[in-house]
């Protein structure tokens, strides 16, 4: 199978000093659900952002679909977007508006300027939102403000926003980070879904190893900007885990024991 | 160590109070500021107040006069800041570190701002003078310059606040600068910039009395007049006015804060 | 994995074809900033139809104010007086600005200590704050002609007459802070027998105490503008008298220039100094 995204010798610097990736090389192929693990500060946010170069790697190149996308000029780099759905960690959804305007906000990538700005869609693309939401359960919340959701419906609502780009890949920034246990069960199970049944590319960056292992195809571990594992969640050891996250890993060891004993 | 901490902090706010004391001791020396007489002078004023200072059944005859002032500077204080507004908005989207184009315009807007801002409106008031003369428009252009500057200032602010995080997300859909604006920026921030601008209004209110001193028109003119001429009766009078409009307007702008914020 | 069974199962509610969907929603919110918006347009309109332009050609002044602006900007001169002496009138601003500050912030914390609600009765605090916006609805320059009655023009009527206002803002933001206090820290205080005042040098001012120093700085870049403007309209001194000579009476713009130029440096050292205070105000709050 072709890798759908190539990411080769990228690296970042903020400033002189701080070196945010050095040298990160790894791959995706279509379809697959990767999870990016590691400490807090260790560059997971960044190296997602470089791939739809909402933040520009200083080296490397970083291929998307047979495409260089560090080297796409404005227009293109906008069309490759489109292809790329993302979601965060606080949502990042426009408070003031309903559900179904935040989830057609997705279809702004394909909109001429004045029909983005008056944000005109047509029955068709108003229907896609309405069927996407029924299926994340939100169907009943279509009207409502988005600040009247709850967490774990907001970030539906940013899965929806995603799902009508209709795209190959999803970059997910820490989706679980702001929510509780159950809200967090129910967004993992959606991102399995959409990768499982419509063969969208999951890469999400996740600071939970149990999720990341229970979920993923495959865990890429990063420390201090560098990839220090690469593989499946099978054959990570507890060697690997105190690599990934240094001093930090004692308290984590004991739950990656449970989870392989079950 | 612990009698070491106390002293300490003692030292430090009796050093505190030491400097502010002498500033102030500085202060009064150099504008020759008459304490027993700023003493003196508020029971006088009080007592003067009680015994002059209040409308007259006499007075009442200027009122339509000074009715018809005071909604001149209403309007002019109204039209200025929509006006004012209306520019805030161009110059806080290219301002703010979330929706500007380039760091370059970015920086001239902030700086062009930052001018504006700083120059009173009093001073405005004097510099129009010279060409716009005893019409309402030199207070009219001087208001309107001094919103801009403040409403550019209170927008970048609730752009950068309010909008961060959408105006991400749509970036990331490949949404173009147009869309990203009208669907994400404004919608999230126009209630706060709302409630600014009535803010601003009541500011201006304020301030066109002031300009109306200088320049000669708008209800700071007709205090200055009955003022001057010691018919303190009728000077009262426009004092009641303007305190019943300002009070009315800032009870609207509360209500309509409540319901859209 | 159950839980992607229920998600697949939601079957999804398809509307039918030709009924249009809706997407915005009409909340009371957007329903009341549109009237806002409405109205203050049409206020705009009119107000421009009503204005008193005593034939005045418009877009000659507007030409000759850009004349002016430049001439003040790159044209500007000394000629009335001296540097020293424009050094020693921003001194004297600054002084009554400081003046003004000062009693304004004494006497606020009294006030604002009988304004927070938490400390007093929500009697006693709607008094105050009811006399806070009486004291605001009157523009500074009116209370300054109103004590210039009984003490003449001078320092003494325009530092009494721009105090009201500084009271009335730091009240407001003195109490607030006042109120953020945990009440907790007040009942610890109250059950271990501590007195009125105790409780507010002891627990209540050192807690605010950061908050109170931005919150007065802030008020002082504001009296520097205020105190400006007096000595304009109200005669108080300071560079704003010299800048109302140069405008009224010597009809000098260079000059104007020149004041400018000392207001700006002034104005813009505060707001540097301010922006730094409000920062603090943001992490700590």
């Amino acid at each position: 199978m072709t890798p759908l995204l190539e990411v080769n010798h990228v690296s970042k610097q903020f400033g002189n000093e701080t070196k945010a990736l050095s040298d990160v090389n790894f791959s995706v192929s279509e379809g697959e659900f990767v999870s990016i693990i590691g400490p807090s500060g260790a560059g997971k946010s960044t190296l997602l952002r470089c791939i739809n170069r909402m933040i520009d790697a200083s080296n490397g190149e970083i291929i998307f679909d047979n495409m260089n996308v560090m080297n796409l000029k404005k227009k293109e780099l906008k069309m490759v977007r489109t292809k790329i759905g993302m979601i965060f960690q606080h949502y990042n959804l426009v408070n003031r508006l309903s559900v179904i305007e935040n989830t057609l906000h997705g279809n702004l990538g394909k909109k001429s300027t004045i029909a983005g700005a008056l944000g005109l869609y047509n029955q068709e693309e108003k229907e896609q939102a309405v069927k996407i939401l029924s299926t994340l359960g939100l169907v009943e919340h279509i009207y409502k403000r988005a600040d009247q959701l709850s967490g774990g419906q907001k970030q539906r609502v940013g899965i929806a926003r995603a799902l009508i780009q209709n795209p190959r890949m999803m970059l997910c920034d820490e989706p679980i980070a702001s929510l509780d246990p159950n809200s967090a069960k129910v967004i993992m199970d959606h991102l399995r879904n959409i990768s499982t049944t419509m063969g969208i590319t999951v890469l999400v960056n996740l600071h939970q190893v149990d999720v990341a292992l229970k979920y993923s195809d495959r865990v890429i571990g990063i420390n201090h900007g560098q990839v220090v594992f690469n593989g499946t969640p099978k054959d990570i050891t507890k060697d690997d885990i105190q690599r990934i996250y240094g001093s930090e890993a004692e308290d984590l060891i004991f739950d990656i024991g449970g989870i392989h004993a079950s | 160590m612990q009698a070491d901490f106390f002293a300490k902090k003692r030292r430090n706010s009796i050093g505190f109070f030491a400097i502010l004391a002498a500033i102030t001791v500085g202060a009064i020396i150099i504008t020759e500021y008459d304490i027993v007489k700023g003493f003196e002078s508020l029971p006088r004023a009080v007592t003067w107040a009680l015994g002059n200072f209040y409308p007259t059944q006499e007075s009442l005859v200027k009122l339509p006069d000074i009715l018809s002032s005071l909604i001149e500077t209403l309007l002019v204080s109204i039209a200025a800041t929509s006006i004012g507004a209306v520019f805030a908005l161009f110059f806080a989207l290219m301002g703010s570190n979330t929706t500007r184009v380039n760091a370059f315009f970015g920086s001239i807007s902030r700086a062009i701002a930052t001018l504006f801002r700083n120059i009173d409106v009093a001073a405005w008031a004097l510099i129009l003078l010279f060409s716009f003369g005893q019409s309402s428009l030199t207070g009219y252009f001087a208001l309107f310059f001094g919103s801009f500057g403040f409403l550019t200032r209170a927008f970048v602010e609730t752009i950068d606040e309010v909008s961060g995080g959408s105006v991400e997300a749509l970036r990331a859909t490949g949404a173009n600068y147009a869309s990203i604006i009208f669907q994400s920026v404004i919608p999230s921030s126009v209630p706060q910039m709302l409630s600014w601008v009535l803010f601003m209004i009541e500011t201006n209110i304020r301030s066109a009395t002031l300009i109306g001193l200088l320049t000669g028109s708008g209800i700071g003119f007709t205090f200055n007049l009955y003022y001057k001429s010691l018919n303190y009766d009728i000077a009262s009078l426009v004092v009641v006015t303007i305190i019943i409009s300002i009070l009315l307007i800032e009870s609207i702008s509360n209500y309509v804060r409540r319901v859209i914020l | 994995m159950e839980a992607n069974e229920q998600v697949v199962s939601g079957e999804p509610m398809l509307e039918s074809p030709s009924k249009p969907i809706k997407i915005k929603i009409l909340t009371k919110s957007t329903i009341a900033i549109r009237i806002t918006l409405l109205a203050l347009a049409f206020l705009t309109v009119y107000a421009f139809f009503s204005f008193d332009y005593k034939e005045i050609d418009f877009g000659e002044a507007i030409l000759a104010t850009f004349a002016n602006i430049k001439a003040m900007f790159f044209e500007a001169h000394f000629n009335h007086f001296t540097f020293t002496h424009a050094f020693y009138q921003v001194l004297i601003t600054l002084g009554l600005a400081f003046l003004t500050t000062i009693f304004g912030a004494i006497i606020a914390v009294f006030l604002g200590l009988l304004a927070a609600e938490n400390l007093t009765s929500k009697r006693v605090s709607a008094v105050i704050k009811g006399i806070v916006a009486f004291i605001r609805a009157v523009p500074t320059v009116l209370w300054v002609l109103i004590f210039a009655v009984a003490a003449g023009l001078g320092s003494v009527a325009a530092v009494i007459g721009m105090t009201f206002h500084s009271v009335s803002y730091l009240v407001k933001a003195y109490s607030e802070s006042f109120e953020e206090l945990d009440n907790g820290v007040i009942e610890a205080l109250q059950a271990s027998g501590a007195s009125f005042w105790q409780i507010i040098f002891q627990a209540v001012i050192p807690s605010s105490l950061t908050y109170m120093i931005s919150w007065t700085f802030l008020r002082f870049e504001i009296n520097f503008a205020v105190a400006v403007a007096m000595g304009a309209a109200a005669g108080a001194g300071g560079i704003g008298f010299d800048m109302f000579m140069a405008s009224n009476f010597y009809l000098d713009i260079r000059e104007i220039g020149t004041i400018t130029y000392f207001i700006l440096a002034i104005a813009i050292l505060l707001e540097v100094f301010a922006t730094k205070f409000k920062k603090k105000l943001r992490v700590n709050g």
